[in-house]
C-alpha cells in the first residue's frame, strides 16, 4: 500500500504572490544601482514610480483580459492589434462629431467582436488559440488601417483646445485635473496652478494622462504624477479588484480555471465547455478594447501603428504573474504585477540611456525566462 | 534458443507487475503469449524491449548476455517491437519511414538511389513490393501503415519481432495477409512473439504458448496439446479474496434503460440493458470491445449514432454531459490523470466542480463551504491528504482515484457510471471505493460498472453483461457466470455453456 504523499507546500507556494513582488522589487533596486552608478542621480522617486503606475495602465488593463484567457488554457496573440483597432475606432467616432461615450462603447464593442470572432473559431473548430489568434493579428491590424484610412486620425472638441492645445500646453490638463479635485492639495503647487483659466478637457483625456505642471524654477515641464486623481489608474485598479474576485470567488472563474486545468474534465463535469471558451474571448476582447482607449486617451490620436507588439509586454506581464500557459494557473494581481514589472524594465532603459532595441532585447529574455520559470514551477505534479 | 528468459522480476513502488517469469522463443517460430488484462504481458515487453529494466532475472540472445539499458540498446541486439499505435511518422513517406534512422547518405546529403533500393529490399522481406513509396504514409490504409512497421523491423535486422495486438485495427482479409508475413518471417529464422486477447488466432499463428497470470509464467508447450478450455483455466484461477462484503439490497424500480445504444463508430453496436435501483450492473470484456464507450454514450461525452437512453422512464438527450448530469448521471472517467481529474488545481475545486452551484450565492463560491463540504468528502472517503487545498496531483493514485469519485457523492448523483473504478490503485483504496459502492446501491441509486478485472465484477455485481467486439454477447445474473464463463465469453467463444459445463 502506497504511503499518502506528504504535500511540501513551501512558503512562496504558499502565498504565490510573493515571487512577482520580488521580481518587481528586484527591477527596481536593479535599475536603482544602475542609474545611480551611472548618472548619481536617484531612479526610485515618487515620481518616477508614478508614472510608472499610470504608463502601466495600458498592458495591465489588456492583461486582465489575458490572465482570463490564459488560466483557460488559451492565449491571444492578437491583443496588440487590437489596442489599435478599438483605438482607431473611437478615434473616428470622435472625428465624427459622437460623444466620448459613443466612442468607448464603440471601442469595447470592437474589442468583445473580435474576441466573439477568435472565441467562436477556436471552440466551434477546435482550432490552436495561438494560430487564430495569430490570424487575428494579422486581419485586426489590417481593420485598423482600413477604419482609420491608413493615416492618423485627428480629432477636437469644441468644449477645450483640440488635441494639439492639450500637446502643446502641459499644463492644461493638470489645471483640469485641479479643477475636477479641488480640494486636493498635490505637493503645495495646486493652488499655483489654479489660476490659470482654461476649459475643462473632456474626460476620456484623464483616462490615462501623464499630469504636468511647468515648474518655477526650471525651464520646461517637469512630469509630476499626480496618480491618485487618474481615471485610467483608478479604473484599472477597481477593474483588478472586480476581476480577481470574479476568477476566484464566481462559479464563472472556477469554471475557467477548470477548463483551462483539463478540458476533458471540464467536460466530465456537466461545464458549458464551448460557451465558456467563446466567453473567455470576448471578456478578453472587452479588456484590450479598454486598453485600446486608454491608449488613445495617451496618444490623443488614433494611430493605426499602436500596440505593435504589445501583445509581448501583455503576455509576458500575465507570466511574469505566475500564469501557466498551459493553462489553469494564473493570478490577477501577478498579472498587474507583472505589468508593472514591464513598465519599470522599460522606464529604466530610458533612465539609462538605452536604445529601444535595447528594451526588445530585454524584454525578450525575460519573457524566455518567465516561461522557464513557469515549467520549473509545474514540476513535482505527478504527471 | 534465440531467446530466453529466466525469473524475470519487477516492481513498481509496492507493485509487483512481474513475478518471476520463464520465456523461450526458438528461432524460426511463433510463440503465442497469452494473459488477461493486466496479467503482465505489457510489462515484460517493456523488459525485453529495454524501456524497463527488470528487478532480477536473466535475458540471454543467442546465449550471449541480454540486459538492455534502453530501447535503443535493445534494437541494436535485435529486438523490434510493433506496437498496437504504430510508431510511425505519419507525414514522411513510406520510404523515408523505412530507412528512417540509417539513411543512406553520402557528405551528409540522402542518397536517394540507395534509399530506394533498401526500402524496396524491406519490402521484399514481408513479401509487399508493390506498397506505394512515395506517399506520406498517414495516407496509406492502417494494414499498410502496418506492413512499413513490420518491413522497417526486419530491414534493421531483427532477429526477435514482438507483434503486440496486431489484429486489432485490421480487417479480415489483412489478418490473413498478415498472418502469411509471419509465416514467412518465421520460415526466414526469426523469432517472434505474438499477443493476444483472440485464441482462435494464437492456434492459427502460432505452433507454442506461455500463459502469464498475475505476473508469473503460469503455463507453456504446445498448443496442439490443449483444448481453448485448458488455457481459459490457466489465465484465470486464483482465488477471490474477501473485499467484497455482503451488504443485502433490495431492488428497485428500472432507473436507467437503453435501447439500440450504437456508437458513433459502430462501437458498441445495437446494446440494450437496464439497470433497477439497488442494482450493480456490471461490463465485462476485453479493453477495446467497446465497454467504455457505452458509459461515455450513455452519459453524453461522445454522442451515440443511434439508439434511446431513458432515465427514469424519460427520454435523455443524446450528446450533452449537461443534461445527464441534471439527470442524476454521474461518470468516473476510466482515465483519472488525462481525463477524471484536474491534476494542477486542488482537492476541493476536484471535488466540487460538478456542482459548484450548490456552494454559490449569486454566482459567488463561498471558499469555506467548498473547505467544508470537501473535508466531509475527503472524511468519509478516508482520503490521505494533509489539506484540500493541495493540487491533487500530489496525491497518491489511489487518493487521486478517492477524489474523482467523490465528486459523484458531492454532485449527489443518483446514476453512479463507474469505468474502471479500480485501475492502477493500491487494495486500501479498492476496499474503500468498494463499501462506498455497496452503500451507494444499497441506499437505492443504480450502479453501473466496467471493470477489465472478473473477481471485482464477480464480486460486487447483481447483473453482469459481457462485451465482445462492440456487442452484447450475453447478460445473465451474476450467480449464472464463473470466471470461466465470463473469459471465455469475452474471448468470442461461441458456446460459453459448453465450457463452463
Amino acid at each position: 500500500m502506497a504511503a499518502p504523499t506528504e504535500p511540501k507546500i513551501s512558503f512562496m507556494k504558499r502565498y504565490p504572490l510573493l515571487g512577482p513582488l520580488f521580481g518587481f522589487i528586484f527591477v527596481l533596486l536593479l535599475f536603482q544601482a544602475m542609474v545611480y552608478s551611472r548618472n548619481g542621480t536617484t531612479f526610485l522617486t515618487p515620481d518616477t514610480l508614478g508614472l510608472i503606475l499610470i504608463q502601466t495602465v495600458i498592458v495591465a488593463t489588456g492583461a486582465l483580459g489575458m490572465t482570463v484567457i490564459i488560466v483557460a488554457g488559451g492565449i491571444d496573440l492578437s491583443a496588440g492589434s487590437v489596442v489599435a483597432f478599438s483605438g482607431v475606432t473611437a478615434a473616428v467616432l470622435l472625428r465624427d462629431g459622437h460623444s466620448s461615450m459613443v466612442a468607448l462603447l464603440g471601442a469595447l464593442a470592437v474589442g468583445a467582436l473580435v474576441g466573439l470572432v477568435n472565441g467562436f473559431i477556436i471552440a466551434r473548430f477546435d482550432l490552436m488559440p495561438f494560430i487564430v489568434t495569430l490570424g487575428m493579428m494579422s486581419t485586426a491590424r489590417g481593420l485598423a488601417q482600413k477604419v482609420g484610412d491608413n493615416q492618423t486620425v485627428n480629432y477636437s472638441f469644441g468644449t477645450t483646445e483640440g488635441i494639439n492645445g492639450l500637446m502643446n500646453n502641459p499644463t492644461t490638463i493638470y489645471d483640469a485635473a485641479v479643477e475636477h479635485f479641488k480640494n486636493i492639495d498635490v505637493n503645495g503647487v495646486a493652488q499655483k496652478v489654479l489660476s490659470h483659466d482654461h476649459d475643462v478637457p473632456h474626460w476620456l483625456f484623464n483616462l490615462c494622462s501623464h499630469f504636468m505642471r511647468a515648474d518655477p524654477d526650471q525651464h520646461g515641464a517637469l512630469f509630476v504624477p499626480l496618480w491618485l486623481p487618474n481615471y485610467g489608474v483608478l479604473i484599472m485598479l477597481a477593474l483588478t479588484i472586480i476581476m480577481s474576485v470574479v476568477l476566484n470567488r464566481s462559479v464563472y472563474g472556477r469554471h475557467i480555471f477548470a477548463l483551462g486545468s483539463n478540458e476533458d474534465t471540464a467536460r466530465l463535469c456537466g461545464l458549458r465547455t464551448f460557451w465558456l471558451k467563446v466567453s473567455v474571448y470576448v471578456l478578453g476582447g472587452l479588456f484590450m478594447g479598454l486598453a485600446g482607449v486608454f491608449n488613445l486617451a495617451r496618444l490623443r490620436q488614433g494611430d493605426v501603428t499602436a500596440g505593435t507588439g504589445m501583445e509581448l509586454d501583455i503576455i509576458t506581464a500575465v507570466v511574469i504573474g505566475g500564469a501557466s500557459l498551459n493553462g489553469g494557473v494564473g493570478s490577477i494581481w501577478g498579472a498587474v504585477i507583472g505589468a508593472l514589472t514591464m513598465t519599470a524594465l522599460h522606464s529604466g532603459c530610458v533612465q539609462m540611456g538605452w536604445m529601444s532595441y535595447n528594451q526588445l532585447i530585454i524584454i525578450g529574455i525575460v519573457l524566455v525566462l518567465a516561461v522557464g520559470l513557469d515549467k520549473f514551477r509545474s514540476r513535482g505534479l505527478k504527471g | 534458443m534465440r531467446l530466453r528468459l529466466r525469473g524475470i522480476e519487477k516492481s513498481f513502488g509496492a507493485t509487483r507487475a512481474l513475478g518471476g517469469v520463464d520465456l523461450e522463443a526458438p528461432a524460426g517460430e511463433v510463440l503465442a503469449l497469452i494473459g488477461e488484462n493486466g496479467a503482465g504481458k505489457s510489462t515484460l515487453m517493456k523488459v525485453i524491449s529495454g524501456a524497463h529494466t527488470p528487478d532480477a532475472g536473466t535475458m540471454e540472445i543467442d546465449g550471449r548476455p541480454f540486459a538492455p539499458r534502453s530501447p535503443r540498446e535493445s534494437s541494436d541486439a535485435g529486438v523490434a517491437m510493433i506496437y498496437q499505435e504504430l510508431t510511425l511518422a505519419p507525414h514522411l513517406t513510406a520510404e523515408e519511414n523505412l530507412v528512417l534512422g540509417r539513411e543512406p547518405a553520402r557528405l551528409g546529403f540522402v542518397s536517394r538511389g540507395r534509399r530506394r533500393e533498401l526500402a524496396l529490399a524491406a519490402l521484399e522481406m514481408v513479401n509487399h513490393p508493390h506498397l506505394p513509396l512515395d506517399v506520406p504514409v498517414r495516407e496509406l490504409s492502417v494494414a499498410q501503415q502496418q506492413l512499413v512497421e513490420i518491413a522497417r523491423a526486419c530491414a534493421s535486422g531483427a532477429r526477435v519481432v514482438i507483434l503486440d495486438e496486431p489484429t486489432s485495427s485490421l480487417g479480415r482479409h489483412d489478418v490473413e495477409n498478415l498472418f502469411k508475413v509471419i509465416a514467412r518471417l518465421a520460415a526466414q529464422g526469426v523469432a517472434l512473439i505474438y499477443i493476444s486477447h483472440f485464441l482462435e488466432e494464437c492456434r492459427t499463428v502460432a505452433k507454442r504458448y506461455l500463459v502469464l497470470r498475475d505476473g508469473k509464467s503460469v503455463g507453456a508447450g504446445e498448443l496442439a496439446q490443449i483444448d481453448d478450455a485448458g488455457i481459459i483455466r490457466l489465465m484465470v484461477g486464483r482465488e477471490v479474496t474477501e473485499l467484497y462484503p455482503r451488504i443485502p439490497r433490495r431492488l428497485g424500480e428500472t432507473v436507467l434503460q437503453t435501447d439500440g445504444l450504437t456508437g458513433a463508430r459502430g462501437k458498441p453496436h445495437r446494446v440494450s440493458f437496464s439497470v433497477r435501483r439497488g442494482e450493480i450492473f456490471g461490463f465485462a470484456g476485453l479493453i477495446g470491445a467497446g465497454r467504455t464507450e457505452i458509459l461515455r454514450n450513455v452519459f453524453g461525452l461522445d454522442a451515440a449514432a443511434e439508439g434511446v437512453v431513458n432515465v427514469e422512464g424519460k427520454k435523455l438527450l443524446l450528446g450533452a454531459p449537461v443534461r445527464s448530469l441534471a439527470a442524476g448521471l454521474g461518470l468516473l472517467s476510466e482515465n483519472r490523470k488525462t481525463e477524471g481529474l484536474l491534476l494542477n488545481r486542488d482537492l476541493a475545486d476536484n471535488l466540487t466542480l460538478s456542482r459548484l452551484g450548490a456552494l454559490a450565492r449569486g454566482g459567488f463560491v463561498s471558499r469555506s463551504k467548498q473547505l467544508a463540504s470537501a473535508r466531509a468528502i475527503m472524511q468519509r472517503l478516508d482520503v490521505r491528504a494533509k489539506t484540500p487545498t493541495q493540487p491533487v496531483g500530489t496525491l497518491s493514485g489511489g487518493n487521486q482515484q478517492k477524489i474523482a469519485f467523490g465528486r459523484l457523492l458531492h454532485q449527489e448523483a443518483d446514476i453512479f457510471l463507474l469505468d474502471e473504478p479500480t485501475r492502477g490503485i493500491d487494495v486500501g483504496a479498492k476496499a474503500v471505493l468498494y463499501r462506498q459502492v455497496l452503500e451507494a446501491a444499497q441506499a437505492g441509486h443504480a450502479v453501473v460498472m466496467v471493470s477489465s478485472y472478473l473477481p471485482e465484477l464477480l464480486g460486487m455485481c447483481d447483473t453482469i453483461g459481457v462485451m465482445c467486439r462492440g456487442e452484447l454477447v450475453a447478460m445473465r445474473p451474476r450467480d449464472q457466470w464463473d470466471e470461466h464463463s465470463l473469459l471465455s465469453a469475452a474471448l468470442g467463444q461461441d458456446t460459453p455453456e459448453e465450457i463452463n459445463r
